[in-house]
């Protein structure tokens, strides 16, 4: 169907004069919906996330609600997010000098929850570390791509490309957390993406969304008023791996050395 | 001087092949490399598009309190107002846009409750934490306890 | 999938427990490492006049050009989208090692190997091109890009350059084989990986396998044309091949002393690796059977007098287990490197698969490939081609 000599000079117009979001809020004014055009500034804002170790339950739901909202793969090698167990046993009081590392143990990343495995009273330390892509401000993921396929977004979101991407994995080894994989059905690189199609829009992302106890908190360190500020100020908060120095910004509260 | 030239005429066509393929390799690049690619740094603007483009799955708590008012007055006062609606009712935002054409499955009130609160020695102390064995004589947790005011029974 | 499950030890990351980097990721440092270690030797004839290994020479030279030709197949076939590839070229990020690499690939064959082997051959492409007779003399026709003189004013000016390129194809090499060292060892994540060592004991090893490659092939050649291999030249690529060796292992023990006296972090879940799941392929193969079992032969043959026979079949036993040894140390680099978890708490293990893209069948087909591009290179440009009467 040939298309009409208007359509083809207003659509080469626009792709000749305007960046694609513009034009898609173009869109927007053009259909007399000028509320719904574009309101996200990418300058305004610093995305971050605090995880607090104390409140987490290890319920698992921002696991669940992460495969669902992101379409992640169920097989139990595939996570944008997961939770961690810890159990660190106590110093063995006839040889506190001996080698002891905590047991760690993720079934399935935590999705179908934890089932009871230690017991309390025992003198050990047990408790959950939930794990997500830090959106790293110097980012090692992001140095290695080849192309360009995964980076920094302007509000500070580790974004993957996946129209670019090549499987070449060496973003999968550049990372220190584990955080990225290999989406099957694409050959592509994938990991959280903050739920940026969420945040974008107002929202939190779906882990937040579903912690039924404030362990995970967006942030946002651009906007003044966000209770992030006061929390780093008022707790005594670590990165994973501060040695790697990549500007992790999962900040976690309650952090135990043990945490790898 | 003519004898030089003719001595590197060979190397002189070597030189040429090299510079048709930079030629040819330039011409490919203008061609072939996406327009909004390093607009906004190493790597394609619309990526930034594509990773919005997604469907929301989870409506979020707002979303619901739109409509469900007399849910966000049960729940005033109660330890579990801060516990979003879909962190039990799962992912509703199909719901949430087609309220009559998609209705969510109601939590099974004797399991539902034990996600987060069966005993587990990695819970946080003070977390209450509840063995069915001991507590409600095999019953469903709804059966006493109100979901959206607990501390109701 | 399930079974990559069962092969977990202790804890590891959920999306670290498949192996990202298979067999074929193996196979392109061994590859590109016979390709830089290949071209040394050449240079070391043209650049340091070492007159006697001037008999492999353009041997050397056909090596290197057949194994960086094959050297990408590995790569393409390993990528998730390989049609992306190009990619590389259109958009490299220059702080990615493995972009950059993609231009120092096309610097080498382009620039160093092939202009290199053309500006040689000349005198022969022109003759064939004349005497050859079939479909073989388009060929030629077209490498002699038109130009049929061979004034010795040209020959001058073809060794002239010659010799500034291999003077510049040195460093070139170094910087070849180099960049994948620095592609592992630029990985601040992975400790088994990140060292400033790496680049120059990949470099190193390359060196060993490249000049262990062609006296093998040397050897293997004059075999088949029934003509004896002249012993000054085997002897002297065997005096170097021990030089190489003794750098490599120095270089690759300092590694190891540092890692043992610092005892970082990462020590004893590397130990532990090296001891269990490596231990075959890194204390036995690359160690005692593909470093001691060669240096020590090949010390010997420099110690004692032995007769050219007893010499050909020492060269042959050591390239051979050499070549061996530099394999299975891409292995424990590429593979032990994924072996351990990033928690320092756990392993998994490598199954490799059989006829699958990245499986051990591929894998044996890529590493042929070069082999039969030799021959066809060979038989295009014979290296020798005025003892042919034989």
């Amino acid at each position: 169907m040939p298309v009409d000599r208007r359509e083809f000079i207003k659509g080469a117009g626009k792709l000749l004069l305007l960046t694609p979001a513009a034009a898609a809020a173009l869109d927007y004014v053009m259909a007399g919906r000028p509320e719904e055009a574009d309101a996200y500034k990418l300058a305004d804002h610093w995305w971050a996330m605090i995880i607090d170790i104390e409140k987490c339950i290890g319920c698992g739901n921002c696991v669940r609600a992460c495969k669902t909202e992101n379409d992640v793969p169920h097989e139990p090698f595939y996570f944008r997010t997961w939770v961690e167990r810890y159990h660190v046993p106590p110093k063995n009081v006839a040889d506190p000098e001996a080698e002891d590392h905590p047991e760690v143990d993720s079934p399935n990343g935590g999705f179908d929850g934890f089932t009871e495995k230690y017991r309390t009273g025992d003198g050990s330390k047990n408790f959950f570390v939930p794990k997500l892509c830090n959106h790293c401000a110097h980012s090692p993921c992001v140095q290695v791509c080849p192309v360009g396929a995964t980076f920094e977004s302007p509000d500070g979101v580790v974004l993957v490309d996946k129209k670019y991407c090549l499987g070449c994995r060496y973003c999968v080894h550049a990372c220190p957390y584990g955080c990225r994989f290999i989406d099957p059905r694409t050959s592509t690189v994938d990991k959280c993406s903050l739920c940026y199609h969420r945040i974008t829009k107002g929202l939190t992302t779906a882990c937040c969304e579903t912690c039924p106890t404030g362990a995970r908190t967006l942030g946002d360190l651009k906007d003044p008023r966000d209770p992030i500020h006061d929390f780093l100020r008022t707790h005594k908060v670590q990165v994973l791996k501060p040695q790697m120095a990549t500007g992790a910004k999962a900040y976690y509260n309650g952090l135990d050395a043990s945490v790898r | 001087m003519t004898g030089r030239f003719r001595d590197s005429r060979h190397l002189l066509r070597a030189g040429m092949l090299f510079g048709a393929g930079i030629l040819v390799f330039l011409v490919a690049r203008a061609v072939l490399v996406p327009k909004d690619f390093g607009t906004l740094g190493h790597f394609r603007e619309g990526a930034l598009a594509d990773n919005r483009a997604r469907e929301v799955s989870l409506a979020g708590r707002a979303a619901c309190e739109e409509c469900h008012s007399d849910v966000v007055d049960a729940r005033k006062g109660s330890k579990h107002a801060g516990v979003n609606c879909e962190a039990c009712h799962g992912a509703l935002a199909a719901h949430a846009t087609n309220p009559t054409v998609t209705k969510p499955v109601r939590p099974n009130p004797k399991k539902i409750c034990l996600v987060c609160h069966l005993p587990n020695a990695a819970k946080p102390k003070g977390f209450p934490q509840v063995d069915p064995k001991d507590h409600g004589e095999g019953g469903a947790c709804g059966d006493c306890h109100k979901p959206h005011h607990p501390e109701l029974v | 999938m399930e079974s990559v499950l069962h092969g977990v030890q202790g804890y590891m990351y959920p999306n670290e427990m498949e192996l990202q980097w298979s067999i074929l990721i193996v196979l392109y440092p061994f590859v590109t490492g016979l390709v830089a270690g290949a071209f040394i030797l050449a240079s070391l004839e043209r650049v340091f006049n070492v007159e006697a290994v001037k008999p492999t020479y353009r041997l050397a030279l056909l090596t290197a050009l057949a194994f960086l030709i094959a050297a990408p197949l590995p790569l393409q076939m390993h990528l998730g989208r390989p049609e992306r590839s190009y990619e590389m070229y259109l958009t490299p990020h220059t702080t990615s090692a493995m972009a950059m690499f993609g231009f120092v690939y096309l610097w080498y064959l382009l620039v160093v190997l092939l202009l290199e082997i053309w500006l040689d051959y000349r005198p022969d492409i022109v003759r064939l091109a004349r005497e050859t007779s079939g479909p073989l003399r388009i060929v030629y026709r077209v490498l002699t890009l038109g130009v049929y003189d061979l004034t010795e004013g040209s020959l001058a000016l073809d060794a002239k350059v010659g010799r500034a390129l291999t003077i510049i194809g040195i460093p070139s090499a170094f910087l070849l084989h180099g960049y994948v060292g620095f592609i592992f060892g630029s990985i601040k994540a992975n400790p088994w990986w990140s060292t400033p060592l790496m680049p120059v004991v990949f470099l190193f090893s390359a060196i060993v396998s490249g000049i262990a490659a062609v006296l093998l092939l040397y050897m293997a050649i004059c075999w088949l044309r029934r003509v004896k291999p002249d012993m000054a030249c085997v002897d002297t690529m065997a005096r170097y091949l021990l030089y190489a060796f003794i750098i490599d292992f120095g270089l690759e023990m300092l590694d190891l002393i540092h890692r043992v006296y610092e005892a970082d972090e990462s020590f004893k879940s590397l130990d532990f690796m090296v001891h269990t799941k490596l231990y075959t392929s890194q204390i036995i193969l690359q160690i005692v059977v593909g470093t001691f079992f060669p240096i020590g032969l090949l010390a010997l043959v420099q110690l004692v007098r032995l007769s050219d026979i007893a010499r050909k079949g020492i060269y042959v036993v050591a390239g051979i287990l050499t070549v061996i040894g530099i394999f299975a140390m891409r292995w424990n680099v590429v593979i032990g490197g994924q072996l351990f978890s990033k928690s320092f708490l756990g392993y998994t293990t490598y199954k490799m698969e059989f006829a699958t893209r990245e499986g051990w069948l591929p894998a044996l087909l890529v590493m042929i490939l070069p082999f039969v591009i030799l021959w066809a290179l060979v038989k295009l440009l014979p290296p020798w081609p005025d003892e042919e009467a034989a």
